[in-house]
């Protein structure tokens, strides 16, 4: 039995609206393994980081955690102290962010940004914290360390902000690492370079959990994938199951349109209907409106994750399993 | 109330039935609406509407004249008869300030308007113009924006000399700058937008870019920079009245009325109380109604 | 540079605007000010002398060449030289302009701080309510209520005057009063903004306690629109300082241009109308360096 770095279970959240409590986490549960990085795939707005936000704590006020636990290397973290679930950021989970520009401080040197998270956590002195930056930025490969320490956010190029977004988050040798969309403000060829740095700390023994729309990004690093839907986790399953024989009609649809491209065909494969708004779901089955194997049952009861393989999950009725070949 | 990343996963799930239609928010939509969501807002409007009524019904308010002296009864504390005391000449305070209000008021609001035209005018052509006759103009506002404001309005009274004309032309002469700067700002904004470069390109003439493009975009903001501009106005002629520049005896505004009332302070402290209350209240109101504008009206700017 | 260069343009046609009109009043201010029974001979003599029968733009040229050097003209009404009155004014001034920035950045702050990060709650509505006093009441009403209070009731410092350093205390939350409020409100909408920024997120993800973003990382931020306010902020206090000076009888540059208007010095007032606005464009100039210094991205690439 694998070790498991982090283990959501049944986490709800939401928020109040005017129109009453919105659910934008309806029982998530997903674990990650040691050593190992997992996927978190949906369209915008399914609640992919606001899974990533419950983990580390940071959904704002007026929304919140309503039920759930979620374990790190076993510890709930839900019955921890404030001050104990705080200080486990950075340190033991550190969390890094899509757009690179606007989550460095612009007035702030990047230098004194990544030192901030050692002086917080390690009684060490400034200078004593400055040497682990430089080797940090060299582990995550940015080129003149000493130089970029001196350097401003807005100085640097998108890739090499992520590079110090990702030392900042390293810099405390944390068991879990949660990546929400990485790569998508980078372009291709810093994409693959970040990713490369990714599967370098997953060897290391940091567990991740990478949260993306790209479902190329996906298939390249994670060793396993949980697709969300409407706050719901729809399938999950190791990555080659999953891509080779995708069960829920969403993840079908989602490699449909992704392989129409690739194939080259006439007119791209789309999922049919739109995001369903989180106040007004529909009884029975969330996906049913735009399914096309949609029968009576899933208009009425909604369906449970149940297992339809060896470490295969789905959320459907219609789905069925196939054994590994 | 929630946070930017809420926000969106909220504004993608609530669906707005205008959005689908493309419906068209007017004026009135739009009023409406700030009324409705900003309480705030709508007394204020309730307010002003209410000062300009005791503005133009002053004399069926009040049964004593503007300039009734009844030295029998001097600086007589707020009582029955007289609800906001007697002044120095036994005039009833409550008909001066009521009297005042149509000095105080007209002085914020018509200099204001006059000041928004000419500033709008020649930011806009400015804007749109740019070169030789940009740098004139901004050159001209950068001066007239460099003095304090109750010096550089203290110069125009000495040079006009005083009187209720002059208050006029003073207040409509500093004000223009900061308009004219603003209204330049927006028009180089819109010049650069897509459908100025299309009616240009079919060959519409300046003027009518100018009129049917630019300045109605840029009466949002416009509107919003008025409400905000006529407590200042308020402000300044209070302020000249007070120092003996402004408005002079014996007509009435609010400031005059502080300024006499100040030789009265220890005794007859309602004299100089009540139309700074007075004022205080026009300046609030008109700042409230123009803070519930701009949430209103910028908003919608941006989306555009 | 090039901003100086425009600042020095913009004062020069500040002179001359203010010189022109200031001498196109009609009538001769020397007739007027020698009263009625001067006779004309006595009045051509003082006009030649003063150089006031030169054309205008001679007259103009004076002014600046005395101007570079220092020299302002004399003071009718006083008899001194302008840029001695000045000077020994200005001071007085410069004492009051400065507590009540004091006194505005720090309540202005504080309050607008506190409000934003209790945002909706009973504190906030609170701190904006004093806000809206502070930008609703005109300097006249808040100075003389604070003379009433303070002083003739209360007896805890001079009504007026510049005795000691108590007596600057209430001409500087007077002068202050109205520049605390906009900073209020301008500090509270500008850290809402920030609190909702990214890198607020990351701090947070980071470990710091809320105390610890706010300080560190959010307020450095927060500082960047209210310097561009410091600049309007100068040309605020200066116009205030007329009133304000009045009231309490301080003897500074706002006051003496009011008794040079009503002595109708065109001198004094020349004199100290263009100090004070020397002083606004010197102070919009400061401001825009120190948005400079404070605002990395706005600095040329090394």
């Amino acid at each position: 039995m694998e070790e498991k770095t982090l283990i959501v279970e049944d986490l709800c959240a939401g928020f109040p609206t005017l129109r009453g409590e919105v659910c934008v986490l309806d029982h998530v549960s997903l674990e990650v393994a040691k050593g190992k990085i997992t996927g978190l795939v949906g369209e915008s707005g399914c609640g992919k980081s606001m899974t990533a936000r419950a983990v580390m704590n940071l959904i704002r006020f007026p929304g919140r955690v309503t039920s759930g636990r979620i374990l790190l290397e076993g510890q709930d973290l839900g019955s921890m102290g404030k001050k104990e679930r705080r200080m486990l950021q950075g340190q033991e989970i550190s969390m890094i962010f899509q757009d690179p520009m606007t989550s460095l401080n612009p007035v702030m040197k990047v230098g004194k940004q990544v030192d901030e998270t050692v002086l917080l956590h390690e009684h060490v002195t400034r200078d004593e914290a400055k040497k682990r930056t430089l080797e940090m930025f060299e582990a995550a490969g940015v080129p003149d360390p000493e130089r970029r320490y001196h350097c401003y956010p807005h100085q640097l190029s998108g890739g090499l902000r992520q590079r110090v977004m990702i030392a900042m988050a390293m810099i405390c040798r944390p068991k879990l690492l949660i990546a929400d969309e990485p790569t998508t403000a980078l372009d291709v060829t810093v994409e693959a370079q970040i990713l490369d740095l990714m599967k370098e700390m997953s060897r290391k023994g940091t567990g991740i959990l990478l949260i993306s729309h790209n479902l190329g990004v996906i298939a390249q690093v994670c060793d396993d994938a949980y697709v969300m839907y409407a706050g719901k986790i729809a399938e999950q399953a190791d990555i080659c199951t999953l891509f080779d024989h995708p069960a829920h009609p969403y993840t079908k649809g989602l490699l449909s349109a992704v392989s129409s491209l690739r194939n080259g065909c006439e007119t791209l494969k789309t999922i049919p209907g739109n995001v369903p708004d989180l106040s007004r779901l529909p009884a029975g089955c969330c996906f049913s409106p735009r399914c096309d194997c949609c029968r009576q049952e899933c208009k009425e009861k909604a369906p449970e994750m149940r297992e339809i393989g060896p470490g295969h999950s789905v959320r459907c009725f219609a789905a069925e399993g196939v054994t590994a070949e | 109330m929630l946070r930017k990343k809420e926000k969106q996963i909220v504004a993608a799930f609530e669906h707005r039935a205008g959005d689908e239609i493309g419906e068209q928010e007017t004026f009135g939509v739009l009023m409406r609406r700030m009324l409705r969501e900003n309480k705030l807002a709508a007394v204020s409007l309730l307010v002003i509407i209410l000062m300009f009524l005791c503005m133009a019904l002053a004399p069926m308010l009040t049964s004593y004249g503007e300039t009734d002296m009844d030295l029998l009864n001097r600086l007589q504390p707020p009582s029955g008869a007289h609800l906001l005391g007697t002044d120095e000449g036994g005039r009833d305070v409550l008909t001066r300030l009521l009297y005042g209000s149509r000095v105080s008021l007209m002085v914020g609001i018509v200099p204001t308007l006059l000041s928004m035209v000419l500033g709008a005018l020649l930011g806009v052509v400015a804007g749109y113009r740019g070169g030789l006759t940009d740098t004139v103009i901004m050159r001209l506002a950068d001066v007239v924006l460099a003095f304090p404001s109750m010096l550089l309005a203290m110069v125009i009274m000495y040079t006009l000399g005083g009187g209720l004309f002059n208050v006029f032309l003073t207040l409509t002469l500093m004000n223009w700058g900061s308009v004219a700067r603003i209204a330049r700002s927006e028009t180089l904004r819109l010049k650069e937008s897509e459908y100025v470069e299309a009616a240009r390109s079919i060959g519409v003439s300046g003027w009518n870019i100018i009129r049917r493009h630019i300045l109605p975009n840029c009466l949002p903001t416009l509107i919003v920079l008025f409400t905000l501009n006529v407590p200042a106005a308020i402000l300044t002629e209070s302020s000249l009245s007070f120092l003996g520049l402004g408005i002079q005896p014996p007509s009435a505004s609010w400031g005059l009325m502080v300024n006499t009332g100040r030789q009265y302070l220890y005794n007859a402290p309602w004299l100089s109380f009540a139309p700074s209350a007075a004022i205080m209240v026009a300046v609030l109101s008109f700042n409230f109604l123009g803070d519930g504008l701009r949430d209103v009206l910028d908003p919608r700017q941006r989306k555009q | 540079m090039k901003r100086l260069v425009q600042a020095l343009l913009v004062l020069l046609l500040v002179s001359l605007l203010l010189f022109i009109m200031l001498r196109i009043v009609p009538g001769n201010p020397v007739a007027v000010l020698m009263g009625e029974h001067a006779n004309q001979e006595t009045i051509d003599r003082v006009t030649a002398e003063l150089g006031l029968d030169q054309p205008i733009h001679v007259q103009f040229f004076r002014y600046l060449t005395g101007a570079v050097r220092g020299d302002f003209g004399t003071s009718y009404s006083l008899g001194k030289p302008v840029s001695q009155l000045i000077g020994s004014a200005f001071l007085n001034t410069l004492l009051l302009s400065l507590a009540a920035a004091l006194f505005a950045w720090i309540t202005g702050g504080i309050c607008g701080v506190l409000a934003a990060i209790r945002k909706n709650s009973i504190a906030d509505r609170l701190f904006m309510g004093f806000s809206l006093l502070g930008i609703s009441m005109p300097v006249f009403m808040v100075a003389m209520i604070l003379q009433y209070v303070f002083a003739y009731w209360l007896h805890w410092v001079p009504i007026s005057g510049t005795a000691d350093w108590r007596s600057f205390i209430l001409p500087a939350i007077a002068l202050g009063w109205n520049s605390a409020g906009s900073i209020a409100r301008l500090i509270r909408s500008a850290l809402l903004d920030i609190l909702e920024d990214d890198y607020i997120d990351t701090a947070r993800a980071k470990g710091l306690s809320k105390t610890s973003v706010l300080f560190r990382h959010a307020l450095r931020n927060t500082m960047l629109p209210t310097v561009t306010m410091m600049a309007l902020q100068f040309s605020a206090l200066l116009s205030g300082a007329v009133i304000t000076e009045t009231i309490f009888s301080i003897n500074g540059i706002g006051r003496l241009a009011v008794q040079a208007i009503n002595a109708r010095d065109v001198p004094l007032l020349q004199g100290t109308v263009l100090f004070s606005t020397a002083l606004v464009i010197l102070g919009n100039l400061i401001a825009d360096l120190l948005y400079k210094v404070l605002d990395p991205r706005t600095r040329k690439e090394a």
